[in-house]
């Protein structure tokens, strides 16, 4: 489980998150909603240490995350799909997959077989250069690099950013199923407010840095205000 | 045949080669430090020029030249790796021409200190392979065991770095650190220490250069790897920063520029080689004659 506590971080004089706090529990999928700025990548980016909190605490089960380096965070097995993807384009797709297992200590034949049966189009792309991938490509092996690692967390920025519409429903999917059979626990950011919403547990509604909702993905859903005023989808 | 390896055409073939490998031997610690850091080390000579003057010290006091080649590399490895901690470390992320002016500054620094500690005079290391030409039936062949021994050093320092890259997990990980550092500490890869490692094999490599300078003819002063620095960077660029086997062929291609160019020209104009294959490699393959990438800042 992560749980989020009371945490506040500013870039200069503009405060990015005020007092945010909330739990997302193992084996579910918390969706992280709210309009551009809100604050949904730094605070995955304060998870993984890549932003240092004004205040707060960050808690993977026991261990706090303030204050250790990104790598180690990593290494307890929270896997970060950042904002854009971050896969190495200058590398192959099996080079970013092989780098992906190596600071977890799993075995790279198994993990690398058992990420191309799930995600095929990479094992036929593998000597590929990554810079030769389609958008929902490029997607499948951020995820797939992040999964190679056998994590026990899996935050991801925006994974349906650029995607058509066909596209972001199989993600979606995708992480549903992992969610399910791996019992992970998934912070998925998203501005797409309605296809997230159709997969999480949970979720979180953040404006301007502040946690304006937070609770089972179904009330956030069927709160209209919430809809209209926050989440930018149009109520019938 | 004799007649033809004795001919002045092969005696500035292999005179080409000889200088080419020190060039290319600077290249490819380029080609380390920008595959593993995307840094370039403009101080690269002077610090391999400080390791070999360290292992010289010894020499003098008895050892053999195997351990002053070992000595040389070790410090210049521990001298790349804390030059990365103490100078470098405090840069990331400032105006990349902050490393290079630090460096440059670093260089001048090198070469003082070497000239007050052991005088700017030229100093050279008793080489363990004979100087002496070969002959072939009373006719000179202007190729010895030593330029041998150079030739297949770079080429096995080549190959090492080849492979190192291609095919190491270190490799990897030193590519993914340069290419995208933040990426690749989300993946739970110490970058820091991946980029120490990477000063610590270019500056180790760096000093093999040195050592061979020092083990040639005419030795090693304390500012004689400014022009070979200038050669190997030449080298290094014509050749691709990505490549190793680009750099090797950069620098004996240079090596043979120049040696022509003295030899039939002046030796005056000679160093003018390594310039002039830089405008037409600039003029014909701009990213460098064995780089796949295309976009490159340098």
């Amino acid at each position: 489980m992560i749980k989020v506590d009371d945490l506040s971080v500013n870039y200069g004089a503009v405060r990015a998150l005020r007092e945010v706090s909330f739990d997302a529990p193992t084996g579910q999928i918390t969706a992280v909603l709210g309009a551009n700025g809100a604050g949904k990548t730094t605070l995955l980016r304060t998870i993984s240490g890549l932003v240092k909190p004004r205040n707060g605490d960050v808690h993977l089960d026991e261990t706090n995350l303030i204050g250790m380096a990104t790598e180690n965070i990593a290494r307890l097995g929270v896997g970060h799909v950042p904002e854009g993807r971050g896969v190495i384009e200058e590398l192959t797709v099996e080079e970013n997959l092989r780098l992906g297992a190596l600071s977890a200590k799993v075995n790279l034949a198994e993990g690398l077989s058992e990420q191309y049966e799930r995600f095929p189009v990479l094992g036929e792309r593998r000597r590929r250069h990554c810079s030769t991938l389609s958008g929902g490509e490029r997607q499948m092996l951020a995820m797939a690099r992040a999964l190679i690692a056998r994590p026990r967390v899996l935050l991801l920025d925006e994974p349906s950013l650029g995607l058509a519409p066909q596209v972001t429903a199989q993600l979606m999917r995708t992480i549903r199923e992992l969610c399910e059979n791996e019992d992970l626990t998934v912070l998925l950011v998203e501005q797409n407010a309605k296809s997230a919403l159709r997969i999480a547990h949970r979720a979180v509604v953040l404006h301007l840095g502040s946690v304006v909702a937070n609770g089972d993905a179904q009330s956030v859903a069927a709160d209209d205000d919430l809809r209209r005023y926050y989440l930018g989808v149009v109520v019938s | 045949m004799t007649a033809f390896l004795s001919s002045s055409f092969m005696h500035n073939i292999f005179g080409g080669l000889a200088t080419g490998v020190i060039y290319s031997l600077v290249a490819l610690s380029l080609v380390i430090i920008w595959q593993s850091t995307h840094v370039l080390n403009f101080a690269q000579g002077a610090m391999a020029m400080l390791a070999t003057y360290i292992g010289m010290t010894e020499i003098d006091r008895g050892i053999g030249y195997w351990w002053c080649v070992i000595i040389s590399v070790v410090v210049g490895m521990a001298l790349g790796g804390l030059t990365e901690r103490v100078l470098i470390r405090p840069l990331y992320g400032k105006p990349e021409i902050n490393p290079i002016v630090v460096m440059v500054g670093f260089l001048g620094v090198l070469e003082a200190l070497a000239a007050a500690i052991w005088t700017s005079t030229t100093r050279n290391i008793t080489e363990p392979f004979s100087q002496i030409y070969y002959q072939d039936h009373g006719h000179l062949v202007f190729l010895s065991a030593f330029i041998v021994f150079q030739i297949l050093l770079a080429i096995g320092i080549m190959l090492l770095v080849a492979a190192l890259f291609r095919f190491t997990k270190l490799g990897l990980q030193l590519r993914a650190s340069a290419l995208a550092p933040e990426v690749s500490r989300l993946l739970g890869i110490r970058v820091g220490r991946m980029l120490t490692i990477g000063w610590m094999l270019s500056a180790g490599v760096g000093a093999v250069a040195a050592v061979i300078v020092a083990s040639g003819n005419f030795g090693l002063f304390p500012t004689d790897m400014d022009g070979i620095f200038v050669a190997g960077f030449i080298a290094a660029a014509v050749g691709g920063l990505e490549s190793p086997i680009g750099a090797v062929a950069g620098g004996l291609l240079i090596g043979l520029a120049e040696q022509f160019i003295l030899a039939y020209w002046s030796p005056n104009v000679a160093p003018l080689g390594g310039i002039i294959i830089l405008v037409l490699a600039l003029m014909i393959r701009p990213q460098g004659l064995f780089s796949k990438s295309v976009n490159r800042r340098v």
